[in-house]
């Protein structure tokens, strides 16, 4: 019975941070009377207003493009990143450490400063609003993350399992394709997870290379920021849908999520 | 150290073909698998810093046609006397390194409260890292209008009174924003800490009659040690670069107090269009990095040779 104040705070703090989530979702499904009054209204009848006009001012465009640049990055981050790892871990290059930190160092510059000489070349190369300079850009973002995650699933590896398959006579690729893939392929699918979140959710590069034709799911979210609270339930029907595959994704895979943040350096 | 999940050390490829020189078939065939990672992190990270350099020479702004020109080091003169550019700075400091200690301390209480058995443990944990998965737009908006709004935001509409939050406490408005979704992050790499330390130690130190406050501060405290660093550096490189919550809550005012520098040179860029300026700023964000990065490195490697060692 020790244990029950310890439930009940633990309880209390995980309420008190999901709250402004929860409150989220709950004012999406109210009609907009209901959403901006006050008192705050806790009971009241749900509707699909706000879901339905999010869709009518289309949304669905901007979903999209979140799901090309997010996706495509995130594979092009992986062919890149995978046999990068392998080159800094199981089989090095030389100056493997000096190459990792300059990669982690990539990811440590501001990204403010390289926008105005990224938004001349893009607009230069008429590739301004355009997906592809997203897939790039985030790429770009993801790379050093996904170098430092790979690295640290490949060093799992027993040396005995690659020996084994050299002793077999099996060529380069196929150990790779038959002995560390099976092995890394969940490794593979933890990095795949946290590129998606950042190029989800990216926000300051979309805002300013996209408008309407590439504009990403945050993007839509700006017409928002000076509503006054006209639209409160559109708002939060709209914050809930651009949130919901990140939250999901996240609660799903929760173990690999610690791993990723820390870019391999905690498991 | 023995329970430490640090990852494990890289010892045996370091050393596995010591003894013989490589070839230089041998040194190229280990090259290749890294070379498009290299080319391709060169390319869109370093190739546009060179050229930030070279517009920080020019006087260019982008409302006036045909008036470029090379001016040298004039921009940097500007800039560095440049008040605005100053209270950035400032307001940089002060915003990650209040949103990187708050979040620290929230997330090493509420990874405490995790590392016990309790029943819906597992779902508590689901909650608790909610905020951060939530798009860091739909954050900022959501507790622009939803929280703070004077007429009908939730704090007013649970406490009463008409403050305006964010028009009173800008800075303290986008802080607690931040706060609120990075202390997950923080919780869950001082839980992972905190759960890889060996009971051993901590019934050792209960043997030797050590209250549990004391072995919190002296054996937990100093166990979790680079995790808390690890936590604090990784928050810090992301809260540096804070724009989302400022550009949406505040637009960095009342005036300029909660103008960070990305928001600032986005402004200098975008809005006033004096391209030479921004590239000067930007340079001198970059140098301003370089100093803290070169110090956040030497953490990020004092773990890395820890992680070596064992």
């Amino acid at each position: 019975m020790r244990r029950l104040p310890w439930t009940i705070l633990a309880w209390a703090c995980g309420l008190f941070f999901f709250f402004p989530v929860l409150w989220m979702v709950l004012t999406g499904f109210k009609r907009e009377a209901d959403a901006a009054s006050n008192p705050p209204t806790w009971v009241f009848t749900p509707t699909l207003d706000g879901y339905r006009q999010v869709f009518d001012r289309d949304l669905t465009p901007y979903l999209l493009n979140s799901l090309m640049a997010s996706l495509f990055s995130t594979l092009l981050v992986l062919v890149l990143a995978t046999p990068a790892a392998y080159a800094l871990s199981l089989r090095p290059v030389a100056k493997w450490r000096d190459a990792l930190f300059f990669f982690i160092s990539t990811k440590m510059l501001p990204a403010v400063a390289a926008l105005l000489p990224i938004y001349l070349v893009v607009k230069e190369l008429g590739m301004l609003d355009n997906v592809w300079t997203m897939v790039i850009l985030y790429s770009a973002m993801n790379l050093p993350l996904a170098i430092w995650m790979m690295r640290s699933f490949l060093l799992e590896v027993p040396a005995s399992v690659l020996e084994a398959a050299e002793m077999d006579g099996a060529g380069l690729l196929v150990s790779i394709r038959r002995v560390l893939l099976p092995i890394v392929s969940p490794g593979l699918a933890a990095t795949a997870l946290i590129c998606f979140i950042f190029s989800w959710n990216e926000f300051f590069f979309a805002v300013n290379l996209t408008a309407t034709r590439a504009g990403t799911a945050p993007i839509f979210l700006v017409g928002f920021i000076s509503s006054e609270g006209l639209f409160l339930a559109r708002l939060c029907a709209a914050a809930t849908l651009v949130s919901l595959p990140v939250v999901l994704a996240g609660w799903l895979a929760q173990k690999q999520l610690v791993r990723g943040l820390s870019m391999g350096a905690v498991k | 150290m023995s329970s430490a999940t640090l990852e494990k050390a890289p010892a045996r490829p370091a050393t596995r073909r010591v003894g013989r020189v490589p070839s230089r078939r041998d040194r190229w065939s280990r090259r290749a698998p890294l070379l498009p990672a290299l080319v391709f992190a060169i390319v869109v990270t370093q190739v546009p810093f060179l050229v930030t350099l070279y517009l920080s020479t020019l006087s260019w702004n982008a409302l006036r046609p045909g008036s470029r020109s090379f001016v040298g080091l004039d921009n940097y003169g500007t800039v560095l006397s440049d008040g605005r550019l100053r209270a950035a700075l400032l307001n940089t400091v002060v915003l990650t390194a209040s949103a990187v200690i708050v979040s620290v301390l929230l997330g090493l209480g509420l990874a405490i409260l995790l590392d016990r058995k309790f029943p819906g443990r597992g779902i508590v944990r689901t909650l608790l890292i909610t905020p951060f998965l939530v798009m860091p737009m739909a954050a900022a908006l959501l507790w622009k209008h939803a929280i703070y709004n004077p007429a009908y935001g939730l704090i007013n509409g649970i406490l009463g009174g008409d403050t305006d939050w964010v028009s009173r406490y800008p800075m303290v408005a986008v802080v607690a924003t931040l706060v609120w979704q990075w202390t997950p992050f923080m919780m869950l790499i001082i839980l992972a800490g905190l759960q890889s330390q060996s009971l051993e130690t901590l019934e050792a130190a209960r043997v030797d009659g050590a209250t549990a406050w004391q072995t919190f501060l002296h054996v937990t405290l100093t166990y979790l040690r680079p995790y808390l660093e690890l936590s604090a550096l990784l928050g810090s490189i992301y809260l540096v670069q804070t724009f989302d919550a400022v550009f949406t809550i505040t637009q960095g005012g009342p005036g300029t107090a909660t103008t960070n520098l990305p928001y600032e040179i986005y402004l200098t860029t975008f809005r006033k269009f004096e391209y030479g300026e921004a590239a000067a700023a930007g340079v001198v964000v970059v140098i301003g990095t370089i100093v803290v990065a070169t110090f956040a490195l030497r953490v990020i490697s004092g773990l890395f040779k820890m992680e070596v060692s064992r």
